[in-house]
């Protein structure tokens, strides 16, 4: 009977992520209490090791922080035109046969300053190439997005296994995986970065990709709320019927989502394959794509909060490992335990306790008189 | 009050009383959907329930049903008082139900689907002996021929519907409500279907038909109610009113808005409409062979129960619907089947579309009002010069237009559900008429909205007719047709009954051609 009051902005963006965070950790400091050892003193493990604990502690959590920022936007530009994106493994997957290739067949005769923005390019056409197709099924043959995606997730992991243990693999070699990309194709770390400048930080896996990432987000935040595109994938979003008595033709704007979704989903490969690997090798996206879901829902599919989703996301896996470290009852399985309550409580339960939390509101606050609809 | 109250010569000869309804009221949020109900229905008769839509009739179905509970008010099945909490009620009190869509499992049979929810143990074999012999049962007593190993989704629409009126009456139901029947069937099948009625009522069983069809009311029924904005507003034998009173009673007279408004100065023709048709995706025709010319400078008004082809000539109009035969020529090009226009290329011709529905296709709710303001101009230069939008421009355009349009509260970044209906109304009429069109068209501009905005729209409707520009307006309200259009087409059944001066037109002619009958027939 009684509707739920309409939640204010600022609880829905702030307060319900919040709540959620603390639920997930409540229950695994619960979790953490019956195997014996101390949450709080747990907590604190993680959040020194994910920051400050080793100098380069706060490199490694960035790193990852890059690729869960990469599917978030990934997630999160999809979620815009109401088209929910399960393929970002795949597509960072495919991306990185992009990548790889940009960086064996051109990045040899050209120098970084080329090589690198050809190698980033062509990692985003291939992610953007691997979601344009589900995006064309969808739009024009009513296929299901989400079964599509998955499918191509399966199609990814199956044509990357047959390349890089076939065509593709190292001469001479007898693990699969491609032979070394150029140095040109190199994305040079924070450390070398930073040292031009003067500054010295220890060395870490943080290269390039970081900042790229940071572009993403303003590309993304530009697109979405400033651009004409952006406006026809909301309003695709919030109401088809209204997008085409506006004269949006409504079938495109789903495959341009779906393309610069898997373009983003694409970019984690600059990380992984140009950063770190410099090789195309076998599960470097390792269920990035996947957390991408919940980094977004947490986000509210803004890039601030898809940057402060996927920065929890990367300390969870550095503070985590530390975890491992420090508590001998707490093994690795623990730290997944831990991350799968936060992408429980922040992914599918995201929205559990948003009646609760807006009677309670509703209640609290002084009456602002609401929708007079 | 007086007129909800029962045709006194019902009690009179004893009949019994299959259903009553006393005071039922429900609401939805501030909706009331339902207001204090009075309804007897006679055993073994046809007792139809029109109004129009939105008047509330599927409501007080869903409630007869159980599928929504009165808020208030007594129910009474033979006579005993009963309550209904949900369908499962409904059916031991042998109330069964023909839904407006279907409730069918398209990939099983019509065996398959006849016996779910009386599938009689873990093992079918008995169930479908029994469901077996009811079928037989039906199609010898009732005609209700129909093979019991076709699939559902082989069938044709007439063949569903038989299905659904099986599984209504094998549960054993004496009273049948059958929710807008015919809306998708074509005239052959929704003749079968009254003959089938008429079988069962001869056995004895009584059936509820909901319709907005005036001539379906006529042909078939004993009793008729008619419902208005969630009330009762009469009930009537059949033999003794005739679809003219009906069309009166449901669209309702109201107050005479007075239209302050000149002579109109027809200028050339802007647009000209050539035999348009078009097909429902089910099958059926939902505009058939409608031809008629719109001058500049004259407000063509179209009249008519809703849902008898207004919408999809509308949207065919404004470029939203391709038609599946004829053409129309606007500003000088012709659009047909061969030759479509989508709405952004009709909106940059110069025709403005005022959608029926604002909240379906007019606004989009999650919006700033000022990005509704820009809702199909989003490629025009007041959105910004080039890839971007210009946000600050945006703004100042939304501010303006709310000021002229006395948009209340003339906030641009409050989100379009917050406004009233009159001053959704004002957003997405400000919107189509910034551009200034040279052809309008227009879906029950008032729908939903104040008097005082009634007034104001009005008066811009007729400023627009004046500065030259052809406007088609389609609205249910009768009085605001006549008020502000200078011609009417009436329209039935998807088809043009015929087009009048609106100085000519009384309520009368206006409702008998409503329900279908061409001026030459009425007089």
């Amino acid at each position: 009977m009684s509707a739920t009051p309409p939640l204010p902005r600022w609880a829905d963006l702030v307060l319900l992520p919040l709540i959620n965070l603390a639920a997930a950790l409540f229950v695994c400091g619960v979790i953490v209490w019956f195997i014996g050892e101390n949450p709080f003193d747990a907590l604190a493990v993680m959040f020194k090791g994910a920051f400050y604990l080793f100098p380069d502690s706060l490199g490694y959590t960035l790193y990852y922080t890059t690729n869960f920022i990469f599917t978030g936007l990934a997630v999160g530009i999809a979620f815009h035109a109401m088209m929910f994106n399960i393929g970002g493994e795949g597509q960072a997957y495919v991306a990185g046969l992009g990548a790889a290739a940009a960086g064996l067949v051109v990045a040899p005769y050209v120098p970084a300053i080329v090589a690198i923005p050809i190698s980033v390019a062509t990692a985003a056409l291939f992610g953007a190439a691997w979601a344009f197709i589900p995006g064309y099924l969808q739009a024009k043959r009513d296929s299901h997005i989400v079964i599509t995606t998955i499918m191509f997730n399966f199609l990814a992991t199956a044509l990357m296994v047959w390349l890089l243990a076939g065509p593709m693999i190292q001469p001479g070699q007898q693990s699969p995986q491609s032979s070394l990309i150029a140095a040109s194709a190199f994305l040079p770390t924070m450390k070398d970065m930073l040292a031009l400048v003067g500054i010295e930080i220890a060395a870490s896996p943080l290269n390039l990709a970081f900042i790229i990432a940071l572009l993403a987000m303003l590309v993304y935040y530009i697109l979405v709320w400033k651009t004409r595109l952006g406006y026809e994938i909301r309003a695709v979003g919030k109401s088809q019927e209204a997008a085409k008595y506006a004269g949006i033709n409504v079938p495109r704007v789903i495959i341009i989502t779906l393309a610069i979704s898997g373009a983003f989903a694409g970019l984690l490969a600059t990380n992984e394959i140009l950063g770190v690997n410099h090789r195309a090798v076998l599960n470097f996206t390792a269920g990035y794509g996947f957390t991408g879901i919940a980094v977004a829902l947490m986000g509210r599919n803004h890039p601030i909060g898809i940057f402060l989703a996927a920065l929890l996301f990367g300390a969870l896996i550095q503070g985590g490992s530390e975890l491992d470290f420090e508590f001998k009852t707490i093994t690795r399985e623990m730290v997944l335990l831990i991350q799968g309550m936060i992408i429980l409580f922040s992914g599918a339960l995201a929205y559990m306790f948003n009646p609760p939390l807006a009677r309670f509101l509703a209640r609290v606050l002084p009456g602002k008189g609401g929708n007079d609809d | 009050m007086s007129a909800a109250t029962q045709n006194p010569t019902s009690g009179q000869n004893a009949a019994r009383i299959a259903l009553e309804l006393k005071d039922v009221s429900k609401s939805f949020g501030l909706v009331r959907a339902n207001r204090d109900i009075n309804l007897k229905i006679e055993k073994g008769t046809i007792h139809g329930i029109i109004g129009e839509n939105g008047a509330g009739k599927s409501t007080l179905m869903n409630i007869l049903y159980g599928l929504h509970r009165a808020d208030a008010g007594q129910m009474y099945v033979n006579e005993a008082e009963v309550s209904i909490r949900s369908s499962a009620d409904a059916i031991s009190q042998g109330i069964g139900m023909v839904h407006q869509h279907f409730m069918l499992v398209n990939m099983f049979s019509v065996l398959e689907n006849v016996m779910l929810g009386s599938e009689g143990g873990s093992l079918l074999k008995d169930g479908k002996k029994a469901t077996l012999k009811t079928l037989q049962h039906l199609a010898d007593n009732y005609g209700m021929t129909v093979d019991p190993y076709a699939l559902i989704s082989d069938l044709n629409v007439g063949m569903r519907q038989r299905v659904e009126i099986i599984k209504a009456l094998k549960g054993g139901a004496d009273i049948l409500i059958l929710d807008e029947p015919t809306g998708v069937l074509t005239p052959q099948e929704t003749k079968q279907l009254f003959e089938i009625l008429n079988v069962l009522r001869e056995d004895g069983v009584t059936i509820l038909l909901i319709t907005h069809k005036l001539a379906e009311i006529m042909e078939i029924t004993d009793n008729v109610s008619i419902m208005r904005a969630g009330q009762m507003v009469g009930h009537r034998h059949t033999a003794d009113t005739n679809p003219q009173e009906l069309a009166e009673l449901m669209v309702g007279r109201k107050v005479l808005l007075s239209v302050d408004k000149g002579a109109a100065k027809p200028g050339e023709v802007l647009l000209k409409v050539n035999n348009l048709e078009i097909y429902h995706e089910r099958g059926h025709k939902e505009l058939d062979d409608v031809s008629f010319e719109v001058r500049g400078g004259e407000i063509f008004g179209i009249a008519g129960v809703s849902g008898n082809g207004q919408t999809p000539l509308m949207e065919i109009l404004a470029g939203m619907r391709v038609p599946s035969a004829g053409s129309f020529e606007v500003l000088g090009a012709t659009v047909s089947k061969g030759t479509p226009k989508g709405p952004k290329e009709m909106r940059n011709m110069g025709v403005g579309h005022i959608p029926e529905d604002r909240h379906v296709h007019g606004l989009i709710l999650d919006f700033e009002a000022r990005e509704n303001m820009i809702l199909g101009f989003q490629d025009a230069d007041v959105a910004g010069a080039d890839f971007l939008f210009d946000s600050a421009s945006i703004t100042q355009h939304c501010q303006e237009q709310m000021d002229h349009y006395d948009v209340r509260p003339a906030n641009p970044f409050l989100h379009a559900h917050s406004f009233s209906g009159g001053n959704q109304q004002k957003i997405v009429i400000a919107r189509e008429m910034y551009e200034k069109p040279r052809v309008l068209i227009v879906g029950q501009p008032t729908r939903g909205v104040d008097v005082g905005a009634i007034e104001f729209i009005h008066k811009q409707l007729i400023a627009l007719r004046d500065a030259g520009c052809a406007i088609v307006l389609v609205s249910v309200e009768l009085e605001e047709v006549m008020g502000l259009a200078d011609r009417i087409m009436v329209m039935n059944d998807g088809q043009k009954v015929g087009i009048v001066d609106a100085k000519d037109a009384d309520t009368n002619t206006l409702g008998l051609m409503m329900a279908g009958l061409t001026s030459g027939e009425a007089a």
